[in-house]
């Protein structure tokens, strides 16, 4: 039984179009395709000029996040079958567009360097690890994991409106894996940093970024953690 | 086309563990350095890694590095070279404390030390019983450590340029290494870097194979770029196949699954293990593990309809330890194999995962190779580390979580060496050659201009199902021969491919023309190299050199401990000696043995 899967995709190079188009193309699928990414592939097969960035194929480099049915999300980690068709492919929104399902990413990173994204510790190191007991370890799940696709920061209208200013969920997120680990000796630096009218307060709680996170972190709970610990430091 | 200049103390190609790791090095020595790299450094395939990596800490259990260094020997089937083995299994301890230092979200004991599980091959007084020596961020290791590297770096304001892939290598009349080509992707600008000392750090080339656990950016560029400059390619012939690859998807499921207690079972539900490994069963090196489940299936004691996988059961142990030691592979397996593992065991078969071999380095990341009678004289500044590198310290077969030690280890040694060769005068900047672009300008112009010609695509899979099929877990004289041949004819075609996107901007059809001109180079290698080999080792294992009482196990050491050299140029064959002698003269040699788990 022959399966072809319809799509819609955004179309853009520099190098030769005026403006941006949608592009309506179908692919023929074997039985194991299984994941989007595998179905962009076979498209690519067919047309060697769509570009995409791609490369472990299982959910842990973030490479291949787009914005798929009007949802952000990784090609590899979707099933072609949960969605409807056409498969509407677009890059994600809110970032310059370089080509096809490319963007540029440059804003997205500048913010993740904003926040002072490495451990802190102007202590002495010891001869052999730093202690940290399990509890205290254990408050860096579900924060450590982020995989930097930016899903989330491009799913934010706070984001879309000031991607200068506003850190971002992706941003925030690593900003509270460093508070958050014991072993970082920097914190009330970092929360001065983020108390700032856009750099953290820009969040309201639309929880997009919960929504379309690939590895199901959540972002504004760590978002809500670092204004607990700033009224807590307040009072 | 106008080809832009840049001049460093150092290049880096590659941003991966190896990479991220000699890149601190020379940034906190203050040399000016340029790290190049594909993807984003944190998008490299060191992100993949799962299930920890080894270090003699005895948190949990005791512990030696003397220890390690036999069962590292000892899982290499005795081609691994006792010195760089040695000086690996020694830094061990200092560089993953460094790591933790640099802020690695390693798990925990109740003591609040690193957390360490027991992996396949490692074992306690020289091979008595498991230990736990893989020191583990849950099932997400590589990932943390990638992204802690990264962000050192970051602290270090090291210098890179990202999605920028290395086209050649820059030698000069003299031999000397001057740094490299490389294509900006977003603008298809060239540029040369040329620099006192280039590191290699350009990872496996995974994607020779159809069904692998590697990513689709590991394609063998540093060997590719190497093996053009006219440096050989070492103990190609070794490839491992991971035990636990998702069965038809091929994404990797961790050995730390066995580790933490997981059992591998055939058709009737047996633990087949058992009788392959009486000692260290479902824990026993990876090709011995690959081998008893690929003989199982073949003799039709495989599961599901095609009774073509077998079942990793860990369905014993508690939901709770699942989630909190093994939660991405719970995700890996609901999302690829459809199962949850906490109620059903997970098919998996044994998948295309780790090049044992590769640029020949010695313990220090000098690249070597045979000149004036020493057949491991430097190429003056050229040094290599992790995958793309063969120090050798995985021999015949690597030990799991040795290779996230191996490219800490050396991605530091190497920049040390570099950094005490520049600091010292040794290495100066050298007159660029006029032509030293031309070489990458010719394959770019050469694909511009095709108009006739098979696409990649085609090209890239006859590749990849010509190495499944001839140079696969068990390996068969007339299949590697008519390999040789097959992989040949497939080398004229990869000359003729023509792509149908010209466009400078983000040009990806480019790039995978590229990448396929590097994984042909890795390819032949691999074919030659293992139809030459004519014995049993490690993970080259052949029909017609069984275990014999002269042979056990079909090794022969008195022809074959000796690495193999591959040149590109007339697919010539060299060999050299493995180093059977530790580094440092206190310390006990590993002698050989037959090789038992």
């Amino acid at each position: 039984m022959t399966r072809v899967v319809q799509f819609r995709i955004y179309r853009y190079d520099p190098d030769k179009d005026q403006k941006p188009y949608m592009q309506d193309i179908s692919v023929e699928l074997e039985p194991t395709d299984k994941k989007l990414l595998q179905a962009l592939v076979r498209l690519k097969a067919k047309d060697d000029s769509l570009s995409f960035r791609r490369s472990c194929r299982e959910g842990v480099c973030g490479s291949d996040a787009m914005n798929i049915n009007g949802k952000n999300g990784l090609a590899c980690l979707t099933d072609i079958d949960s969605l409807t068709q056409p498969i509407v492919l677009r890059p994600l929104p809110g970032l310059p567009v370089i080509r096809d399902l490319i963007v540029d990413m440059t804003q997205f990173f500048k913010q993740y360097h904003s926040i002072t994204p490495y451990l802190i510790n102007d202590d002495p190191p010891p001869e052999r690890e730093r202690l940290q007991t399990p509890e205290e370890r254990e408050e860096l799940n579900g924060v450590y994991e982020c995989i930097l696709c930016a899903c989330c920061s491009t799913s934010c209208p706070s984001f879309w409106w000031n991607p200068d200013k506003f850190v971002g969920p992706a941003g925030l997120l690593n900003a509270y894996r460093f508070i958050a680990d014991t072993r970082d000796t920097a914190t009330s630096q970092r929360l001065d940093d983020l108390n700032d009218p856009y750099r953290l307060f820009r969040c309201h709680t639309i929880m997009n970024c919960v929504d379309v996170c690939p590895k199901h972190l959540n972002p504004t709970k760590a978002i809500g953690k670092i204004k607990e610990l700033m009224v807590s430091r307040a009072v | 086309m106008k080809v832009a200049k840049h001049t460093f103390d150092a290049v880096i190609v590659g941003a991966g563990g190896a990479g991220l790791r000699a890149a601190l090095q020379l940034a906190e020595a203050g040399l000016r350095t340029a790290v190049l790299t594909k993807v984003f450094p944190t998008r490299s395939h060191t992100v993949a890694a799962q299930g920890g990596v080894a270090a003699s800490l005895g948190n949990s259990t005791p512990d030696h590095w003397h220890w390690h260094m036999y069962d590292t020997v000892k899982g290499s089937d005795w081609l691994g070279d006792q010195d760089a083995i040695e000086f690996m299994c020694r830094k061990a301890n200092e560089v993953v404390i460094e790591l933790e230092h640099f802020g690695m979200p390693f798990d925990r004991t109740d003591e609040g030390k690193i957390y360490q599980r027991p992996f396949g091959g490692h074992s306690m007084n020289y091979g008595e019983a498991p230990v736990m020596r893989s020191c583990a961020a849950a099932d997400r290791t590589g990932h943390a450590m990638l992204h802690a590297l990264y962000q050192r770096n970051v602290r270090a304001r090291t210098h890179f340029f990202v999605e920028w892939m290395a086209l050649d290598l820059i030698r000069d009349s003299q031999g000397h290494v001057l740094g490299v080509t490389a294509l900006e992707l977003e603008t298809g600008e060239v540029a040369i870097f040329h620099a006192k000392a280039t590191i290699f750090a350009t990872g496996g080339a995974g994607r020779i194979y159809h069904s692998s656990t590697n990513a689709f950016i590991n394609t063998g560029d540093g060997l590719g770029m190497a093996a053009r400059a006219g440096i050989p390619l070492e103990d190609m012939e070794f490839w491992q196949f991971h035990p636990t690859g998702v069965a038809g998807a091929g994404v990797l499921i961790t050995e730390g699954v066995r580790g933490e207690g997981g059992i591998l079972r055939n058709c009737n539900g047996e633990r087949f293990m058992e009788r392959y490994a009486p000692n260290l069963k479902d824990l026993a090196s990876r090709d011995v593990v690959a081998r008893a489940m690929v003989t199982e299936i073949n003799e039709g004691r495989g599961c599901g309809p095609n009774k073509d996988y077998v079942l990793l059961d860990i369905t014993h142990l508690s939901p709770e330890i699942i989630m909190k030691r093994l939660p991405g592979i719970r995700e890996i397996s609901i999302q690829f194999a459809g199962v949850d593992p906490i109620k059903e065991p997970i098919p998996v078969v044994p998948t295309c995962h780790y090049m044992m071999g590769g640029i020949p380095t010695n313990y220090k990341g000098q690249v070597v190779m045979p000149q004036d009678g020493d057949p491991n004289a430097p190429v003056p500044g050229f040094y290599a580390a992790g995958e793309c590198a063969c120090a050798s310290v995985h021999g015949a077969n690597r030990l799991g979580t040795n290779s996230l030690l191996d490219l800490l280890v050396f991605g530091k040694a190497s920049a040390e060496t570099a950094v005490a060769d520049i600091k010292s005068g040794n290495l100066t900047l050298r007159e660029l050659p006029k032509d030293a672009a031309e070489p990458s300008l010719a394959r770019l112009a050469r694909l511009e201009n095709q108009k006739e010609g098979e696409p990649v695509a085609d090209v890239l899979l006859e590749l990849q199902r010509t190495m499944q099929k001839h140079a696969g877990v068990f390996r068969f004289k007339d299949m590697l021969e008519e390999g040789v041949q097959k992989i040949l004819e497939v080398e004229e075609r990869v000359r003729r491919t023509a792509i149908r996107d010209h466009s400078k901007v983000w040009n990806t059809a480019r790039m995978e023309a590229l990448e396929l001109e590097n994984l042909i180079e890795v390819a032949k290698a691999t074919m030659i190299s293992a139809a030459a080999r004519k014995e049993s080792r490690g993970a080259h294992v052949r029909d017609d050199c069984p275990d014999t009482p002269e042979f056990p196990n079909g090794r022969n050491d008195k022809e074959w401990l000796k690495h193999t050299l591959w040149f590109r140029d007339g697919n010539r064959l060299v060999y050299k000696p493995v180093n059977l002698k530790p580094l440092n003269p206190d310390t006990q040699p590993i002698a050989l043995a037959k090789r038992t788990y």
